[in-house]
């Protein structure tokens, strides 16, 4: 690395390209991704054995493409969060297309031209976000949080209280259609297809590289002459002609758009990257494993519904596994750290926490009771 | 952004230094936009300007204000709270539910009883972000669901209705003994032990130091992780005296009770010019920015703007508030150099 600037571009590109990736994307799926597998073989172990309807291949069929809309977002967010960065409005932008092409659709316009519109707007969403965090160099977190209402706002200036229905068949097969002969929807086709393009490009290629460089330290990304802010523009971008392409596809899967489609997606697209090993905090991540935990998730979701449990109730268990995903590995990373001295005080903290969480259920329970006896 | 408070205002005198100086107050420019709004709006609609329509806009950001000063402690930290919106309806609903069994209890105890439910929730979400590292983000959005996913296991989806609770219970927020509604007065007295707080006591200026520097306050003798969760149980506290008044003042506890609240409590703060990196902010700040999404809901009502565009003008809002800080604070940098 010290003769870097001496080498030549096209040589440096190759040495990263042979050496880097493949021992660290390789080390690190001995790690995380493992613990995903085993975890989603459990899953599906479990739900067997409670239900005879788990394993029926249409069902799975068509549970699957209930979860795309959320893997089609989650690629570039996973790119996002390895750069540190994040995307507080994708669903909005997916509801904002999504209305977008629902009115156009309304006032007669051809269904194909309205939806490269849709298209449009939401890229341009994301290129709005890009501006102005890489540009004008507001935080992500502000400025998407800003767009997240400001794109849900206009989905309801769009369609307002109504719906737009009716849309050809030939549209709702994007989301309703399986691939001629089998039982794959085209929508899982399509989040595989885009899953490996993403994959590729963030594990073996060099823009792939600067994603996670810009992710462990920015300012030393920055003054290697990498373009932080050009590769932040492009993701943001990416992430909005994504979440648009989202919109299209869950308005071709329900056949009608409403402006409140898909509020509150974000959280589950970004619990899927989380879970999958993305680290918050940026540099480290896999799309294998951000893959696998979009199949977890939905493999729960899937079992918990055929189990009769609300689909709000079922969050409980998803947002309990989003923070024991963290909290497991730390915990035990501070507990071996802290080795055989045993802290009293500590002891005594967790078991006073201990005590009022138990109260607090107790006093959950008992003033349920009677109201729900007598519903 | 921690420039703005620190840095000495230019010397030379002139009209447009000293229009620079106001401005870089934050409650100046928010004061100068909300009098802006207020004159637009009263040129279209001349009820705007009445003693009860002011009324009724203090009695829309009371809730907004109380949840938005404890988000504001939580972002000076460097941290977020998500899931206030999710401790409003499970505090909601379960309050609700005890008085809908015990018509015949004080209400006080409503308030204690939504306080100490609120403080564990908020303790959960504290242990979890400083025990167990888990960055609040992430922790937050996760008990954003898991609390969210407890009112509707709580309930098991059914709600209280109006006829369901006391009368007592109801007029906790709209009764008028001091002359204004008892829940502006609790927001107005909420607002001044939180400045009080912040401003002046040893603990209060620690969250500054944390959010200022995470590092350096262990440094000096400031117990971190102490501070961050304490500022979480603060926020469950409020979250949940907010819950009863909200609870009382719609009469009603649903299982969708106060969804989407964050984004409004986040909103009030960063507009009122708390930074999202922390360590900034003050109170005038947040009830200002409070003020001003109060207003602008209002407004566009009076005006007969659909109530479709009222999502859309807060988000602009917000992104505005924060694109012209950043301007601000390179004008200010560069009047410096």
């Amino acid at each position: 690395m010290m003769s870097s600037s001496s080498v030549s571009d096209a040589k440096s590109v190759k040495l990263i390209s042979e050496n880097a990736p493949a021992v660290s994307f390789l080390s690190r799926f001995l790690h995380w991704e493992w613990l995903l597998v085993g975890l989603i073989f459990i899953v599906v172990i479990v739900n067997t054995q409670l239900t005879p309807y788990f394993l029926d291949a249409n069902n799975l069929s068509r549970t699957s493409s209930d979860f795309m809309e959320i893997g089609l977002m989650m690629l570039p967010m996973v790119f996002i969060i390895i750069t540190g960065n994040i995307d507080l409005s994708v669903a909005s932008n997916m509801g904002m297309s999504a209305s977008f092409m629902g009115l156009l659709h309304n006032m007669g316009v051809n269904i194909w031209v309205a939806a490269l519109a849709a298209l449009l707007l939401g890229t341009l969403g994301g290129v709005l976000n890009g501006y102005l965090i890489s540009k004008v160099k507001l935080p992500a977190l502000v400025v998407t949080l800003g767009t997240y209402a400001f794109y849900r706002g206009l989905a309801y200036v769009f369609l307002g209280d109504q719906a737009a229905r009716g849309y050809p068949e030939a549209f709702t097969y994007f989301g309703q259609g399986k691939i001629l002969g089998t039982l794959i929807p085209f929508s899982v086709a399509l989040f595989l297809f885009m899953a490996v393009i993403f994959g590729l490009v963030l594990h073996r290629t060099t823009f792939g590289r600067y994603l996670f460089s810009i992710g462990n330290n920015e300012n030393a990304t920055n003054y290697s002459g990498i373009p932080v802010a050009k590769i932040k523009f492009i993701i943001y971008m990416l992430s909005g002609f994504m979440a648009s392409s989202a919109g299209l596809i869950l308005a071709a899967r329900f056949g009608s758009t409403r402006p409140d489609n898909g509020t509150g997606l974000e959280l589950a697209v970004i619990t899927a990257a989380v879970l999958g090993g993305v680290d918050i905090n940026g540099g480290k991540g896999s799309m294998v494993g951000a893959a696998l935990s979009l199949l977890l998730i939905g493999l729960m979701r899937f079992g918990m519904g055929l189990l009769n449990i609300q689909g709000q109730v079922q969050g409980i268990a998803i947002g309990l596994l989003l923070i024991f995903s963290i909290l497991i590995p730390s915990l035990v990373r501070s507990i071996s750290k802290a080795g055989k001295n045993i802290n009293w005080r500590s002891i005594m903290f967790t078991l006073i926490f201990l005590v009022i969480f138990v109260l607090f259920f107790i006093f959950f329970f008992w003033s349920r009771a009677a109201v729900i006896a007598s519903v | 952004m921690q420039n703005s408070t620190s840095a000495t205002p230019p010397v030379r005198f002139s009209l447009s230094n000293l229009l620079w100086t106001l401005v870089r107050y934050r409650e100046a420019g928010i004061s100068i936009f909300i009098l802006l709004l207020v004159f637009v709006v009263t040129l279209r609609a001349p009820s705007f300007l009445t003693a009860d329509n002011f009324n009724d806009i203090l009695l829309n950001i009371s809730i907004l204000t109380i949840v938005a000063l404890a988000q504001t402690m939580v972002i000076i930290t460097h941290g977020i709270d998500l899931s206030v919106s999710s401790m409003i309806g499970l505090v909601a609903m379960m309050v609700a539910f005890v008085f809908k069994q015990n018509p015949e209890m004080p209400v006080i105890f409503a308030v204690l009883l939504g306080m100490a439910l609120g403080s564990v929730l908020g303790m959960f979400n504290g242990l979890i972000i400083t025990r167990g590292n888990v960055p609040p983000i992430i922790a937050t959005l996760g008990t954003l669901s898991i609390y969210r996913g407890l009112v509707f296991f709580y309930s098991q989806g059914t709600w209280i209705n109006s006829f369901e609770l006391p009368k007592s219970f109801k007029m906790l927020s709209k009764g008028t003994p001091l002359g204004l509604p008892n829940m502006v007065i609790i927001a107005i007295f909420v607002a001044l032990v939180v400045y009080y707080f912040l401003n002046h006591t040893r603990t209060g200026r620690d969250i500054y130091a944390v959010g200022t520097n995470p590092d350096a306050a262990p440094f000096a003798g400031i117990r971190k992780e102490r501070i961050i969760f304490l500022v979480y149980v603060l926020s469950g506290l409020l979250a949940g005296l907010a819950a009863v008044l909200w609870a009382s003042r719609f009469e009603s506890a649903q299982t969708n009770t106060g969804s989407g609240f964050e984004l409004q409590t986040v909103a009030a703060s960063v507009v009122g010019g708390v930074s999202i990196s922390g360590g900034v902010g003050t109170v005038p700040g947040v009830l200002l920015g409070a003020l001003l999404l109060g207003i602008i809901q209002n407004s566009l009502t009076l005006i007969r703007i659909s109530p479709f565009w009222q999502l859309a003008a807060q988000g602009l809002l917000i992104l505005i508030a924060v694109i012209s800080d950043k301007w601000i604070l390179n004008r200010v940098e560069r009047t410096n150099k």
